[in-house]
């Protein structure tokens, strides 16, 4: 089947983010194909490159690159969520006149056309909520 | 695109607390640009998103309702609430900004059976 998931909840203070992490690993594991992960909302902030947790802790960030990187998967996060939020790519630290771009590689920003054209394709639309 | 997927997007979030309510408008509006019907539910305390005269610029926020007037425009017109909430809420009809189907409960099963795929904010 067709999966596309959607993450609104912030990396850091809701754990529904890391569910979403192993839901989309079980997905792959049991043969189904993922063809969209959507981050929006606080979703978005795992996509800084920045992010330095402490070294006994888990990092989602290098986790979801991994995966994506292993399965080729399609890593969108919502432009003006992100902008918004300070999850810069080098076009838009540009457009914004900001000193450096943020957005981890692995990760591209777009628009919600691509969230509704997941909608459109997938079997299976979940969300992971806040 | 290919198949028209029809949409449920339920609201469930207090308007101003969180960027819930808005995030799901900006995607209401953005799946009628590419023609996918889409239906709106607000239950719990997502009903406060369509209470009128809100007053958000104390909070330095912008309208909600300002946000809501555009859905018609979008030709979003099957817009939710449940007769439980407003009646628990000690609300009427003449409480919201807008027009919209009041439904029993446990109809909402059946609404979300009826669209393709159900959001959730």
């Amino acid at each position: 089947m067709k999966f596309s998931l959607v993450i609104h909840a912030s990396p850091f203070s809701a754990q529904t983010s890391s569910t979403a992490y192993r839901y989309a690993k079980c997905l792959l594991d049991e043969g189904h194909q993922i063809f969209r992960i959507f981050y929006y909302g606080d979703g978005v902030l795992v996509a800084n490159q920045q992010i330095t947790p402490p070294q006994d802790e888990s990092n989602l960030l290098t986790a979801w690159q991994a995966l994506a990187e292993e399965h080729a998967l399609d890593l969108v996060v919502c432009i003006a969520a992100a902008v918004k939020r300070g999850i810069l790519d080098e076009n838009e630290a540009k457009r914004y006149e900001k000193p450096n771009a943020n957005l981890a590689s692995g990760f591209e920003l777009s628009g919600l056309g691509q969230l509704a054209e997941a909608i459109a394709v997938s079997d299976r639309v979940v969300t992971f909520g806040s | 695109m290919s198949a028209k997927k029809s949409i449920l997007i339920i609201n469930q979030s207090a308007p101003y607390g969180s960027s819930n309510g808005r995030e799901s408008l900006d995607l209401a509006l953005t799946c009628s640009i590419f023609e996918m019907p889409v239906s709106l539910l607000f239950v719990g305390d997502g009903l406060y998103q369509l209470i009128n005269n809100q007053s958000p610029e104390q909070l330095q926020m912008k309208k909600h309702e300002a946000m809501l007037s555009a859905l018609p425009m979008y030709d979003i017109d099957q817009i939710y609430v449940t007769a439980e909430d407003l009646s628990e809420n000690d609300l009427t009809e003449n409480d919201l900004a807008m027009p919209v189907t009041l439904i029993q409960r446990d109809v909402i099963a059946s609404l979300i059976q009826q669209n393709d795929s159900v959001l959730t904010f």
